[in-house]
């Protein structure tokens, strides 16, 4: 576990205990996330990765222990305070969530219509550049249900980046893709990171992308009920001793650790 | 294993319990033809049996793909803590829960109906946060659309009431007295509570089901996310354009129930059109319009708060929003008779 600093970290994480009702999902949960890391939430489906990052982005309330953004604390303020500190935060969800009565561009368009002193023309030069950025463009006018789950996916992509948020959460962001796609969308992370200067929060299954990008990570188990690993991916499959975490990396053959499950 | 015709779980019985610790069981298939999934419950029953018993059972008889089959179907050990029980719950703890759901029901309401007056209060100070096009859109789909069963609904109303009417007041001789009836009737209650109740299966279902289905796909999450209320941006669009949109629809209704009295004054009663209008508006006065009109946007209030409410509370499932489409229009209707209730009790009091 990395030591807990709070100077230099975006986002930290104590003892965090997740739960419906009181079915707990996970508990004892300390991480942080430093400023430009792009951060991989690991772990086998059902495990509440959705949940953690419902959590992080405070549309749930922990059942125990806290959630600070810089220095300031997300829970135990007001829902004024919550709403401010969350401005700087983009979120793709895992079902997309795009507003299903409005088209593609307004539903980009709705926070940079409402957050910027953007011109009409400008706003619709700015979804124009973010639908072309996740390979929709041509796309402004149709409605989510008139295009395909990945598509879908993608626009969400488009819409949490719509403001240049500081802090990015990716729910699966390559499922539903095809290889290619994924590999564009991989690249798309990595530059919005490298040129805004973004944090990168992300949960995702695709091993290529996992070890191509992901920086630090984090591994949930849901027979432990807790984090079982942490550390970036390559080191992980490296240096870690622990079958749960070596069968993930590994698609299930550990043996082969050693030589390059790095697909390129 | 050879007549696997027959073969269920029950037949495996015998075959385990004769079995003695220590013991293990080897599994010969070479004499099986077809066989489906029933074969691999029953099998998996059996290891488990003997597992439990601690008896060694031999797969390697088993045709390839039916060993991998079970031992994919052991890999992932069962989740036990996942496993819902369906308690059998005494009627005592039932009638409890129920009585506690009324009761977060009532709080979750007061709560939302806080929420939404701080959004009208932001609405007055210019801080609301939704998009005028919503409100026109809504104005729209609440507005015009309802012409045609509004005046159908009211028109027969209008004649119901006369009808009614004109038969107690024949035995007087008194039938011209059936537009003062008609008018009044019309114009103070029937026609705000026949809206009203138009009303609520329209538009209250309708919010009720928009909100489910976009609770369902997590789009007032992804909302909440980008610094919107739900409140702000969902609900004050449609109780504006209710608030708005209702009055309107109210005078409507009452002219067309006047005329549906009238059709059957002139045409069952023989009373003249002149005396069936003169009549009409010497009983209806300009308080009598505008208490009808205040109910029609209080109606409306009423509409949009139940219908968001349930839109709101919905569950995330197909018949989670058929539910609150449901329940949106019994809690709306129930809401609307309760108010005009006690409007026509206070008016009454007040002589007016
Ligand atoms: N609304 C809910 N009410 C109760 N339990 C829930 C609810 N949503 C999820 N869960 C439970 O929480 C656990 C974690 O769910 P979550 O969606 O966070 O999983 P996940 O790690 O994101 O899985 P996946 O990779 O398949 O998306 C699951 O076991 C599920 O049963
Ligand atoms: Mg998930």
């Amino acid at each position: 576990m990395r030591t807990m600093n709070r100077t230099d970290s975006v986002i930290t994480v104590q003892d965090l205990t997740l739960a419906y009702g009181d079915i707990v999902i996970q508990k004892a949960l300390n991480f942080e996330v430093r400023r430009g890391d792009i951060f991989v939430i690991m772990g086998g489906s059902g495990c509440g990765k959705s949940t953690l990052l419902m959590h992080l982005i405070g549309l749930q309330k922990p059942l125990h222990g806290d959630i600070f953004y810089g220095k300031e604390r997300l829970w135990g303020v007001s829902s004024e305070q919550r709403e401010q500190l969350l401005r700087k935060v983009g979120v793709l969800f895992q079902s997309g969530a795009l507003l299903s009565s409005m088209t593609l561009a307004e539903n980009i368009a709705l926070p940079l219509a409402e957050f910027t002193a953007l011109s009409k023309k400008e706003i619709d030069q700015t979804v124009s550049y973010k639908l072309a950025l996740v390979g929709l463009a041509g796309f402004e006018g149709y409605y989510p249900s008139e295009i395909s789950g990945g598509m879908q996916k993608r626009a969400g992509l488009a819409r949490a980046m719509a403001l240049d948020p500081e802090i990015l959460y990716f729910d699966e962001p390559s499922a539903g893709l095809d290889p290619i796609s994924a590999q564009l969308l991989d690249e798309l992370i990595q530059s919005l990171r490298d040129s805004l200067g973004a944090t990168i929060i992300m949960v995702t299954h695709e091993l290529a992308s996992i070890f191509a990008i992901g920086t630090h990570s984090i591994f949930l188990d849901s027979e432990a009920k807790t984090a079982i690993a942490f550390g970036s991916p390559d080191q992980l499959l490296k240096t870690s001793q622990d079958p749960r975490v070596l069968n993930f990396l590994t698609r299930g053959h550990p043996e082969r650790a050693g030589q390059g499950v790095r697909h390129e | 294993m050879s007549n696997a015709a027959a073969l269920n779980g029950e037949d495996f019985n015998p075959m385990t319990e004769g079995l003695r610790d220590g013991q293990r069981l080897s599994l010969d298939v070479t004499r099986l033809g077809v066989w489906d999934s029933y074969l691999m419950i029953a099998l998996i029953d059996v290891m488990r049996r003997c597992h439990d018993r601690h008896i060694g059972v031999d797969t390697s008889g088993l045709p390839k793909g039916m060993a991998a089959l079970l031992e994919l179907s052991s890999r992932v050990p069962e989740r036990t803590d996942a496993i819902k029980g369906v308690a059998h719950r005494a009627w005592l703890e039932r009638l409890g829960e129920s009585a506690r759901s009324v009761w977060l029901d009532g709080f979750f309401l007061t709560q939302f109906i806080g929420e939404s007056a701080t959004s009208m209060v932001a609405l007055i100070t210019g801080r609301a946060r939704f998009r005028p096009i919503d409100l026109w859109l809504q104005i729209q789909a609440c507005g015009p659309s309802a012409l045609p069963i509004v005046t159908l609904i009211s028109l027969l109303v209008g004649l119901i009431l006369a009808f009614v009417g004109a038969v107690q007041l024949a035995l007087f001789g008194a039938e011209l007295y059936m537009a003062d009836l008609v008018s009044l009737g019309m114009t103070r209650e029937m026609g705000a509570l026949m809206t009203a109740i138009i009303m609520a299966g329209r538009s209250g279902a309708a919010f009720a089901a928009q909100m489910g289905t976009m609770n369902v796909n997590l789009e007032i999450s992804a909302l909440r996310v980008m610094g919107f209320t739900a409140s702000d941006f969902l609900v004050l669009p449609r109780m504006l354009a209710l608030i708005l949109v209702m009055p309107f629809l109210g005078l409507y209704a009452d002219l067309m129930g006047i005329i549906g009295g009238g059709i059957v004054a002139i045409s069952f009663f023989d009373i003249p059109l002149t005396q069936f209008i003169q009549r009409t508006s010497e009983s209806v006065h300009l308080t009598d319009f505008f208490i009808g009109l205040f109910k029609c946007s209080l109606f409306g209030v009423l509409i949009a708060l139940a219908g968001c409410f349930r839109g709101i509370q919905c569950g995330r499932s197909a018949s989670a929003v058929g539910e609150a489409a449901t329940s949106a229009v019994v809690t709306s209707i129930v809401f609307i008779v309760v108010a005009d209730s006690v409007v026509t009790l206070i008016c009454h009091r007040l002589g007016i």
